[in-house]
């Protein structure tokens, strides 16, 4: 069951061949087999789960089913989930159980989906190894003794290690699609707006986006059908039709022109990781498609510029974290301020409270235009660049990341490396455009993950371009032995 | 760029986070490699550039000025770390 995809599973639950109360009992077995060592769950929602199985059963019996009826997810544990702690990997949020849903989980609960449970994520997305969780690190399937990205690694290595078969996920600077790449699975950050972020933990709000990864690029569209959409309550909702993504999977390639900008093939790109890219590459020129080179002049600034701007507006986001309506409060306060900043003192973890620093002088008198002002402006230098590349090709082709997973502890005392691991990804958000990593092949049998850009809205498209790739490949079906029989 | 101990202070203050002075000389160092890193935005000339707030220029979408909201004080307060009588209790402010 654990191989099928989406589907063959709704399939499946349609003609009876199994219910969706046996699909979910073969999941939760799988996680309760596996996740001890992967730590990718930081709550398991079993009883909720077979409830709403049993639930969903009726709903088939009955032909009231919709296609994902029945199948199970799990939500990445920022999206706020009534009645279940939603902690966003972190102390302050640790006692934090929301009194209503996200529209993302809302919209997934009426599609009749089933919740497993919450997945292990860097605390508040800050983060790209999910080494800053409060709740321990999450390890990569494919070599426990490595980390699986971040800051949605828990999501990516719960897909990975097929303990669901899809997850929620978001991503501000690359937190979908580089854990994606570094757990072998396929992970989509849609258009900023596509996807409501009612109910999500906010971290940077011109940046963050809610996704999708799962197994393949169709499994990802048959979610991403239900998850996006304009919804009123977010005030960056965009209001616009939502594509039919599982009926636009099979538009052909023919004609199709890629762009692989040089940037993203040049210093600081493991040699075995651009081979791998390079020959996926190769596959897309067989099947019709014109490569042509293009540059992003300005792409080497997107790191810099980023980390202005999602620092600024985290710190601003995180001022709502106060120790008085919810959240952690510090023990004996002797006024309101030392309860104030010792309930943030002492609930934020290091890279949280970095970033709210960097942030909080990036803002402060004397120091904004240098800062905020002249990030954004660089922003809209390589929004430009992109505009400029998507009047030339379709799409834009290259690494999701610059290596394979890394080992657990490698980037913990050096920031600026582990920010570099986003570097190929961070440019897409600045500019809002839409992002996909897919499974090209492995590096020391490692997975490595092919980088699919789109211009804005076209989900779709990059959709049915991963889609055409996983059709003549196999590298989206190749999973990792199960955790616990690794020695 | 090197942030003084002192100014790690006060950017902590100004932050709302009490910090341990045991780690303020790892914040100075991590932060000044990281304004380091941000100052590399100093290569490039945007006088005539305009700022992007917002990756599609959209406009603050207003919807009409009605009551939407319900009170939901008594789903609220539970979440709370302190409270009194429906009140949020924080240490005495005034005197």
């Amino acid at each position: 069951m654990h191989k099928a995809s989406v589907a063959e599973l709704s399939a499946a639950l349609k003609a009876r061949k199994f219910s969706s109360e046996e699909l979910v009992r073969a999941h939760l077995a799988r996680i309760h087999a596996q996740d001890s060592e992967l730590n990718s769950f930081v709550t398991v929602t079993e009883t909720e789960a077979l409830a709403a199985a049993s639930h969903a059963d009726k709903l088939i019996a009955a032909g009231e089913a919709s296609p994902l009826t029945g199948i199970p997810l799990a939500h990445k544990d920022i999206f706020c989930t009534r009645g279940v702690r939603t902690s966003c990997g972190s102390k302050m949020l640790d006692n934090f159980v929301p009194p209503y849903n996200a529209t993302v989980v809302d919209k997934i609960a009426d599609a009749g989906m089933v919740v497993l449970g919450k997945t292990n994520m860097d605390e508040f997305a800050m983060g790209s190894s999910n080494e800053n969780s409060y709740y321990g690190p999450v390890r990569n399937p494919w070599d426990t003794k490595r980390v699986p990205g971040g800051s949605s690694g828990g999501s990516a290595a719960a897909v990975a290690a097929r303990m669901t078969p899809l997850a929620t996920c978001t991503d501000t600077g690359g937190s979908i699609r580089q854990p994606a790449s570094l757990c072998g699975i396929t992970g989509i950050k849609p258009t900023y707006g596509r996807v409501s972020r009612y109910g999500m933990v906010a971290f940077a709000s011109s940046l963050d986006q809610g996704g999708i990864m799962g197994r393949s690029a169709e499994d990802a569209a048959w979610l991403l059908g239900v998850m996006a959409g304009f919804d009123p309550k977010d005030s960056t909702s965009v209001d616009r039709p939502v594509d039919d993504y599982v009926g636009g999977l099979n538009q052909s390639i023919e004609g199709l022109t890629i762009g692989l900008p040089r940037e993203h093939f040049g210093e600081g790109l493991d040699p075995e990781v651009g081979a791998v890219v390079e020959a996926a590459i190769r596959e897309y020129e067989k099947l019709g498609a014109t490569i042509k080179d293009i540059d992003l002049p300005n792409s080497p600034l997107s790191v810099p510029a980023y980390y202005v701007v999602a620092p600024a507006e985290c710190s601003s986001n995180l001022s709502r974290f106060d120790g008085v309506r919810y959240g952690y409060r510090a023990q004996h306060p002797k006024d309101l301020q030392d309860l104030y900043t010792r309930s943030r003192g002492e609930a934020f973890g290091e890279e949280v409270q970095r970033r709210i620093m960097v942030g909080t002088y990036a803002l402060s008198t004397g120091y904004y235009d240098a800062y905020y002002l002249k990030a954004q402006k660089i922003r809209r230098l390589i929004s430009d660049d992109f505009r400029q590349a998507f009047s030339e090709v379709d799409v834009i082709m290259g690494p999701t990341s610059p290596t394979t997973a890394f080992p657990l502890g490698e980037r913990t005392d050096d920031p600026i490396t582990m920010y570099l691991s986003d570097i190929y990804t961070i440019g897409v958000n600045l500019a809002g455009l839409t992002g996909i990593s897919i499974p090209a092949g492995f590096a020391g049998g490692l997975p490595v993950g092919l980088q699919i850009i789109g211009n804005y809205f076209e989900e779709a498209r990059i959709l049915s371009v991963a889609h055409r790739y996983q059709q003549v490949t196999d590298w989206h079906t190749k999973a990792p032995a199960d955790a616990g029989s690794q020695t | 760029m090197s942030l003084s101990e002192e100014e790690v202070r006060k950017i902590a203050h100004l932050g709302g986070l009490a910090i341990r002075d045991e780690n303020i000389p790892r914040y100075a160092q991590s932060l000044s490699s990281i304004l380091d890193l941000v100052n590399q935005m100093e290569a490039v000339d945007t006088v005539e550039i305009q700022p992007m707030a917002h990756p599609l220029d959209a406009i603050q979408r207003l919807r009409p000025d009605e009551v939407r909201e319900t009170d939901q004080r008594a789903e609220f307060q539970p979440l709370a770390p302190q409270v009194e009588n429906g009140l949020y209790l924080v240490p005495k402010v005034i005197e």
